[in-house]
């Protein structure tokens, strides 16, 4: 395996009492793309800044490119990373000026600066905007300023701390669109902070899930969705619905669950007697007016319950069923939906396949 | 622009370095300063301005003179902050020497004060005999008066009229400026009211004061200037051979002269009489 | 009014006829001022960030200094300098007294907490992860610092102004610590109040208004600096 490009040790930060960050390891290889995701306070930012030597945490260390940082050498580091922040923190001036910023810090002179900045003020749909009032920008038009502020400096590692989230939906996704491009091409390391799951799942190889300062989980995009290894983890990664059960008996590699819907036989390696929990994405669960328990398809397990509140969205509705033991979610698309003619109360069922199930 | 403004910043930087460098504390040489306190109104009448320059001229001392109010001029002497002082308030002047705070009191010269007031004259003090009998002529008609009210030799001696009169004057009429004399002149102008001045202030104001003459000669009124020099052991780094100088300049025969001279070109008449030598009882008008 | 106008033409006269002792005087104010103010801002702007940037206890109490430090009556710091700098003072011994050493000290102690409340609002007004962002495109701490100044380059240009008009203006520790000596330490400020105490009503309108133009030209050019590029208001209806 390659040597981490950075890699964290036995991180700890206190912000008084409580725990703002507490990492044990955290590698970053290069050339990949991590997204870090998590509510509001778990501590992302934190983990940003200690990333990118900008906050010294209280015990524990951080490496770069095998070296460990140190006070001394921490401004040698720092210029082979670059941050990008939530606003855009632009200071007075014209848009060429906030973009050359980093470039002129580190002593270039004016016509390499202009060769080195020019392609990627285009790239980034700016070239037109080099000389206005940074005070005169739109939103997204300020953010990619900032973004073509890291990104010109040519880094090892790009820290973005949720780069998105001040803008507005179509701003967000075109943006979105524009920098997964420019990631795919450079292969730009990359560590990117997000509340977004769409974000996060739109940009991120490996994803991490942080909560209240701890790494709950770090693995591939698809590691994280589909097998979260907590309640905790999968309630971040939008495993809505969460079925308690108990293990009844494994044979032949398959395990028999209890749950108070009926049984379910599933891959999972648990003794006979463990509470375990059932978690199904809400996109794997399709509902319909209930129409008798041998209704149900054979791969399929049905629940019964009740519909206690549907949310429309943009492209589907999120529909909340009441069953026995609590709530399952299910999404349906807009056709679906309208050819179902749900409304609340109705008596529904709502299946999934057995393979959708995971089980921890 | 940007260039010339960080240019314009540099300059104004050095600039002001340069000055605080040659203006710190060794650019001068110790052991040459006189510190000389004094009244405002001595040193409002330009006489110093004159006699000061002569003395620094002859002698090579630097003088500082502070220019205060009568209290505070004789406090700093007393607290060995001066090294001579100039005033004009005997009664004040004769505690200090008492207490052995200032030493060998010498008469300089005297000028006197005057009672102007409106030229209607509503309290008719021009046929009075003395200064007090005119002040209590001025209390009895209510007429306005204006004092110095700032404890000043000049506020003393009209104190003291008051005092000669019997009368503690107190009343809408009775106006304290709390100030020097040129302003308190100016208020009494513009009032219309009666006041006491020195005639040295009332004819360096000329033109601008509208107010006429209508007291004078009173041997109370004479305003007598003393030099006293301080005892060293009021405080440290007194300069006494400094302070003996001046004070031996302000008696010397020459300094008299010009004392004696100073005004007539510009008034047509002298502001001071020089009395260097002289006992106070034999002074007269 | 006539009063003014004869002041006018007095000024006039005073500084184009070339009096030289009014030229001193001017020059003299305008030495002992900037003096004072370039070691306020010595002092003052690099405290004035340390108390914005930084948190350390016994922070409050500073602030709560230096805001009460910005509304010091300046007869009053004269006193206490006075007091310090008399012969019979503990500061006798360097004979600064009636020196214009000494109303630059008087001076500095007047500007220096108005600069430095005003250069800690005026960093305080700064988004705070500002600081962050620079660090994070690789300056260094000095580099962010003087980015940080250029940013807040309206209110810190404001502090400077704030300091020198403060001092350039005052009369009560000038008068208290410098004695208003002639050819010494007799500045506009105390020149003036001495021409008005002898009722020379003139000059002293004169050396006011050539006091105002000193103040004026000085802050053009500070203004100038400070107000390129700045937004301009919309209009409101």
């Amino acid at each position: 395996m390659a040597e981490a490009l950075l890699a964290l040790r036995d991180i700890r930060v206190q912000h008084g009492a409580t725990t703002a960050l507490e990492v044990s390891s955290f590698d970053v290889h290069a050339g990949e793309v991590v997204a870090v995701i998590g509510p509001n306070g778990a501590g992302k930012s934190t983990l940003l800044r200690v990333m990118g030597l900008l906050q010294q945490p209280g015990s524990g260390s951080v490496y770069f490119r095998g070296e460990q940082a140190t006070p001394k050498n921490s401004l040698e580091m720092r210029r082979c990373m670059a941050s990008v922040f939530q606003e855009p923190l632009l200071l007075n001036g014209t848009v060429y000026a906030n973009a050359a910023l980093g470039l002129k810090l580190r002593g270039l002179p004016g016509d390499q600066i202009h060769k080195k900045l020019w392609p990627w003020l285009a790239r980034l749909g700016i070239a037109h905007l080099t000389s206005r009032q940074v005070r005169t920008l739109s939103g997204g038009e300020a953010q990619r300023t900032s973004l073509a502020r890291g990104l010109v400096l040519d880094p090892d590692l790009i820290l973005l701390d949720e780069p998105f989230s001040a803008l507005d939906a179509p701003t967000r996704e075109a943006l979105l669109l524009d920098l997964r491009e420019i990631l795919a091409e450079t292969r730009i390391t990359t560590v990117m902070v997000t509340h977004d799951l769409q974000e996060a799942a739109a940009l991120g190889e490996r994803i991490g899930v942080l909560s209240q300062g701890k790494l709950l989980q770090l693995a591939s995009q698809r590691e994280i969705f589909t097998r979260p290894v907590s309640e905790g983890v999968a309630a971040i990664v939008g495993m809505e619905t969460r079925i308690p059960g108990v293990i009844e008996q494994t044979a032949h590699g398959i395990t028999t669950v209890r749950f108070n819907g009926g049984t379910a036989r599933v891959r999972a390696d648990f003794p006979p007697g463990a509470k375990v929990t059932l978690c199904i994405r809400p996109e794997d669960i399709d509902v319909n007016h209930y129409l008798g328990e041998r209704n149900c398809p054979k791969e399929k397990i049905c629940i019964r319950g009740n519909v206690l509140r549907i949310s429309p969205s943009i492209a589907h509705y999120r529909i909340a069923i009441q069953a026995e033991f609590g709530c399952v979610t299910a999404l349906a698309s807009k056709s679906s939906f309208t050819e179902l003619s749900l409304r609340e109360g109705d008596d529904v069922s709502a299946s999934f396949r057995l393979a959708a199930v995971h089980v921890i | 622009m940007r260039r010339l403004n960080t240019v314009v910043l540099c300059l104004a930087a050095a600039f002001s370095s340069f000055s605080a460098l040659k203006l710190a504390p060794g650019a001068e040489p110790k052991g040459r300063n006189v510190i000389l306190s004094t009244t405002t109104s001595t040193q409002d009448s330009g006489l110093l301005d004159i006699l000061v320059p002569l003395f620094e001229k002859q002698t090579g001392y630097t003088v500082k003179t502070i220019s205060v109010g009568t209290g505070q001029a004789l406090a700093l002497a007393a607290k060995g902050d001066a090294d001579v002082t100039l005033v004009h308030a005997p009664s004040l002047e004769k505690q200090y020497v008492a207490e052995g705070k200032l030493l060998n009191r010498r008469l300089v010269m005297y000028n006197d004060f005057v009672i102007i007031g409106p030229r209607s004259d509503p309290a008719k003090i021009k046929p009075a005999k003395t200064a007090s009998a005119a002040l209590r002529l001025i209390e009895q008609s209510k007429s306005r008066f204006v004092s110095r009210g700032d404890n000043s030799g000049t506020h003393n001696l009209e104190k003291t009229l008051w005092k000669e009169a019997g009368i503690k004057p107190k009343g809408p009429w009775y106006i304290e400026a709390g100030q020097g004399m040129g302003a308190t002149l100016g208020i009494a102008n513009e009032r219309n009211a009666y006041t006491i001045t020195d005639r040295g202030t009332y004819l360096a104001l000329g033109s601008r004061i509208i107010l006429p003459i209508l007291g004078q000669g009173d041997k109370a009124l004479l305003n007598i200037y003393s030099v006293m020099e301080v005892n060293p052991a009021n405080g440290p780094r007194i300069n006494t051979a400094g302070g003996m100088a001046f004070a031996d300049f302000m008696v010397a025969p020459q300094t008299q002269s010009v004392i004696k001279s100073f005004g007539v070109e510009k008034f047509g008449q002298p502001l001071f009489v020089p009395v260097a030598g002289k006992r106070e009882e034999e002074l007269g008008v | 009014m006539e009063l003014i106008w004869q002041g006018i033409f007095k000024a006039v006269e005073l500084v184009f006829g070339g009096d030289s002792e009014v030229w001193a005087i001017t020059w003299l104010s305008l030495k002992i001022s900037a003096t004072a103010t370039l070691i306020s801002l010595l002092l003052g702007i690099p405290l004035g960030i340390l108390l914005a940037l930084s948190r350390f206890p016994g922070r409050a109490i500073a602030v709560a200094l230096v805001n009460t430090g910005m509304g010091l009556p300046p007869v009053v710091v004269g006193l206490f300098i006075s007091i310090l700098l008399w012969r019979s003072g503990p500061l006798g011994f360097l004979e600064l007294i009636y020196t214009p050493s000494a109303m630059i000290i008087a001076q500095v102690v007047i500007a220096f907490p108005i600069v430095a409340g005003l250069t800690m609002a005026s960093f305080q007004s700064l988004d705070p992860n500002l600081a962050l962002q620079l660090l994070g495109i690789g300056a260094s701490k000095l580099q962010a610092l003087w980015l940080l100044c250029k940013e807040a380059r309206l209110p810190l240009l404001a502090a400077v102004m704030a300091g020198f008009g403060g001092v350039i203006s005052e009369v009560g520790a000038s008068m208290m610590v410098g004695g208003n000596i002639r050819a010494q330490t007799r500045v506009l400020t105390t020149a003036t109040v001495l021409e008005t105490s002898k009722g020379n009503f003139d000059i002293a309108i004169a050396l006011g208004l050539i006091l105002l133009a000193l103040c004026f030209a000085l802050n053009f050019l500070l203004t100038h600096i400070q107000q390129r590029g700045q937004m301009r208001w919309p209009r409101l209806s």
